[in-house]
């Protein structure tokens, strides 16, 4: 199947014409190890179909950003039968920058001129044919968000394909002095078969005039002998240009690019307006505006919050079977009704029924149970990205988030992880650290938004705070909510400085105007990045759970008439329901993990018991409250109904206040759950950064807690 | 006296690019040349975020926003 690969700016309306040409026949993933979105579909055309690639949106093609760096080793590698560089009409000059890379390549290239439409509206008139002449290749207008010119795009590029139009770009010329060096170099560089197999001479001229590091080693490495010699002529030619035009050899070849660029715009543009965007500068002087812009923004990051989890896991619309549901609740109720039907075999086959029950079940039930939040967090960050407002939100915010190492986007995935204080879940959290272009900050954003107060906290620090705290439950939550933004800024600086270093990216960033977003092109954005998460998180999530549950399950205590004479100590024999699993969950390993632990976490203030209920508590924080209550032999305790285990606390000798309070800080920030480990994994790109975040977490959250203790234990707290 | 940068200029005010100060690291110098940010370009000051950092510039017919630190970099003569 012949192949296109679509390049373009981000903001050039890439993913809409993407939509068009491959309908819903499409599937999203990463680029191998990198956090890098791949998208790919396959277009119909007369009964041919043609495979797309929507390459990661980009301003340029140097070797200083992942993203620029996988579409053009894409376009070097896999060898697309056709290069669909998509252009903004009505941004020109600087889309051609671009365009005129692709050209350097030796790519086979069609241009599709996008928003026409806007363009004109705006007075530029863009004399198409004209382009086509200039450039060598051919030139479509389209109108992505309407869908017009969709279908001579794909005809002229089947004829491309079929190599019925000529798209062989021109030459790119960059001034007789560097022309002559480029020339030189491309000559050398012919002289070698194993570069040439790969790369167009021109292109690597050119690179290793701009001083390009990949590609300079590239060359070392398969240049062989001919590496120095070519590596050395290049050195001298810089000099050369840097001599003759009194400037760095790659300002003056990125200045002649723009030249080239601007020499096309002014053969084929006319200008028959002010060509400002009059809508979107009215609207930036109220929303960017220095008393007004933050209001606004509160408002619309609080409102992304509450719709997000009020649609998915509060308001009750889906009708089903006479009564209504919240989408969240109305997945659990079909888990619900699963884990009836297998009932029946839980006299029969015990382990069984709880393998299927317990970590089968449970773990695909877990694993769907996130899809609400998930797809509607992707559709109303997509709408309000694809709006332009995203990058507003970074304006504003990013003073005073750079100090902490993070930046002005990374707010929107501490407030989805619950950075508000009412709620909020790290899945999603993480996943919407895709509106990060930069690696760096997207990879710290991810490792602290954990540490923010999710939803499944929050039934763990009610138990607490009612066991001990009765009478300052407000001001409990406010300082828990003030401490957890306090060890995600401080997290974030630390790594940033420590862990994460390097030269941070340059917080360059365009600020597009203001578009409608389009309603098809955002249900199958968000369909296909939820159905992504389904896919690739949700397997790693069912195993883990399959683990947690044999580690919570085996070894089963013997009857309990036999019980070793170490446990006989803590069941008496003839023990309640509720004992027997206590004590099969203290004989389980988790239970034996946690007894391990207990001279360690002691200095913590936690007993076995608590290092049980934490074990669980990686499945999910609010599984702390029902672990505890099982293994203080209380039975099921419900997260939502803990007075019963709040009282036992409060009356329990072995607890104080000052042990409650540590308890809750450790939950808040050690090891995120692993369904966020998991997305972690998917979203970093590697096992690395997940297996990272939860040692890190968890070492920080020991630390914190050993402080808070001792520290507590030292000024004459908790001691009754 | 130094030159001028970007820096120092506030909202409203018009300038021609001049160059990209030298021993900028080549990642920084290349992402905004990439942007457009070469010389005799004209550009215009839009406005300053709340907190008086990033700044957004208008040039080439497009808006940019860049941070304080990296308009330094960029040596402007006012219009």
């Amino acid at each position: 199947m012949a192949g296109i690969a679509i390049a373009g700016n981000p903001n050039a309306g890439k993913t809409s014409l993407f939509n068009h040409l491959t309908g819903a026949a499409q599937s999203v993933g990463n680029y191998p190890g990198v956090t890098v979105e791949r998208k790919e579909g396959v277009a119909r055309f007369n009964g041919r179909r043609v495979s797309v690639v929507d390459l990661p949106g980009t301003y340029s093609l140097t070797a200083y950003s992942q993203e620029e760096l996988v579409a053009r080793n894409f376009i070097i590698e896999d060898g697309p039968d056709l290069v669909v560089d998509v252009l903004d009409a009505s941004n020109l000059e600087r889309h051609l920058y671009l365009a005129i890379q692709i050209m350097e390549m030796g790519a086979p290239l069609l241009l599709a001129l996008n928003m026409v439409d806007v363009a004109k509206r705006r007075g530029i008139q863009v004399d198409h044919a004209k382009l086509s002449e200039l450039l060598g290749v051919p030139v479509v207008p389209t109108v992505g968000s309407k869908g017009t010119g969709i279908k001579e795009l794909l005809q002229r590029c089947i004829e491309a394909i079929d190599g019925k139009v000529a798209v062989s770009p021109r030459a790119v010329t960059y001034g007789h002095e560097v022309d002559e060096e480029v020339d030189t170099l491309a000559e050398l560089a012919t002289g070698v078969p194993l570069l040439v197999a790969r790369y167009s001479p021109r292109w690597l001229a050119v690179k290793l005039l701009e001083g390009d590091p990949e590609v300079e080693k590239k060359v070392a490495e398969l240049g062989g002998e001919a590496a120095p010699a070519l590596l050395e002529a290049a050195r001298k030619a810089v000099k050369a240009i840097e001599r003759h035009c009194g400037d760095d050899c790659s300002t003056v070849i990125a200045e002649r690019r723009y030249g080239y660029a601007a020499g096309i715009m002014r053969e084929c543009v006319t200008l028959t307006g002010e060509a400002r965007e009059m809508n979107t500068d009215r609207i930036d002087r109220i929303v960017c505006n220095r008393f007004l812009g933050p209001l606004i923004l509160v408002g619309v990051v609080a409102a992304l919050f509450f719709t997000v989890f009020k649609v998915s896991t509060e308001w009750a619309w889906v009708p089903w079977f006479g009564g209504w549901y919240a989408p969240v609740d109305w997945v659990e109720w079909f888990f619900e009704r699963l884990a009836d039907a297998v009932a029946g075999l839980e006299p029969r086959a015990p382990i069984l029924h709880s393998l299927i029950s317990d970590a089968l079940i449970a773990g695909v039930g877990g694993v769907l149970g996130f899809v609400p939040l998930i797809f509607t967090m992707f559709l109303l960050i997509s709408a309000l990205e694809d709006s332009g407002y995203i990058a507003r939100v970074a304006f504003i915010l990013d003073r005073v988030l750079q100090t902490f190492g993070l930046q002005g986007k990374s707010i929107l995935a501490m407030i989805v992880s619950g950075g508000l204080g009412a709620g909020g879940c790290a899945v999603p959290g993480v996943l919407a650290t895709r509106t990060l272009r930069e690696e760096k900050d997207r990879l710290i954003t991810m490792l602290v938004a954990p540490f923010m107060n999710c939803g499944a906290k929050l039934p763990v620090y009610a138990m607490l705070i009612a066991a001990f705290f009765p009478h300052r439950h407000t001001q409990m939550m406010l300082l828990l909510w003030a401490f957890s933004w306090v060890v995600a800024l401080c997290a974030a600086w630390v790594l940033r400085k420590f862990v994460i270093r390097g030269e941070q990216t340059p917080f360059v960033m365009e600020l597009p105007p203001y578009h409608v977003p389009v309603l098809r092109s955002l249900l199958l954005h968000t369909w296909e990045r939820t159905w992504m998460y389904v896919k690739k998180a949700g397997t790693i999530i069912l195993a883990i759970n399959v683990l947690l549950w044999a580690l919570m399950y085996f070894p089963q205590p013997p009857d309990a008439a036999n019980v070793s004479a170490r446990f006989q100590a803590i069941v008496p024999s003839h023990a309640s329901e509720a004992e027997q699993a206590a004590n099969a969950l203290a004989h389980s390993y988790a239970g034996r993990f946690g007894r391990a632990l207990e001279p360690i976490t002691q200095y913590a203030g936690f007993d076995w018991r608590t290092n049980i209920a934490l074990v669980g508590g990686f499945m999910a924080k609010e599984v702390v409250v029902g672990t505890l209550g099982t293994v203080m032999a209380m039975g099921d305790v419900e997260p939502g109904q803990s007075e019963t285990l709040s009282q036992r606390l409060a009356g329990d000798p072995a607890w104080n206040p000052l042990k409650g309070f540590a308890l809750m800080i450790f939950v808040m920030v050690y090891a995120p759950c692993f369904v966020c480990m998991a997305v972690i994994r998917r979203e970093s790109g590697s096992w690395k950064w997940a297996l990272f975040s939860t040692a890190y977490s968890t070492i920080i959250a020991f630390v914190l807690t050993v402080l808070i203790y001792q520290g507590g234990l030292a000024l004459g707290l908790g001691i009754p | 006296m130094s030159t001028k940068t970007l820096f120092d200029l506030v909202s409203g005010d018009r300038a021609r690019i001049v160059r990209i100060r030298g021993g900028s690291a080549p990642g920084l110098r290349q992402r905004l040349l990439d942007m457009g940010i070469t010389r005799g370009t004209e550009l215009l000051v839009e406005r300053h975020a709340p907190l008086g950092d990033p700044v957004e510039i208008s040039l080439k017919g497009y808006s940019l926003a860049l941070r304080m630190n990296e308009a330094r970099h960029i040596e402007i003569e006012e219009l």
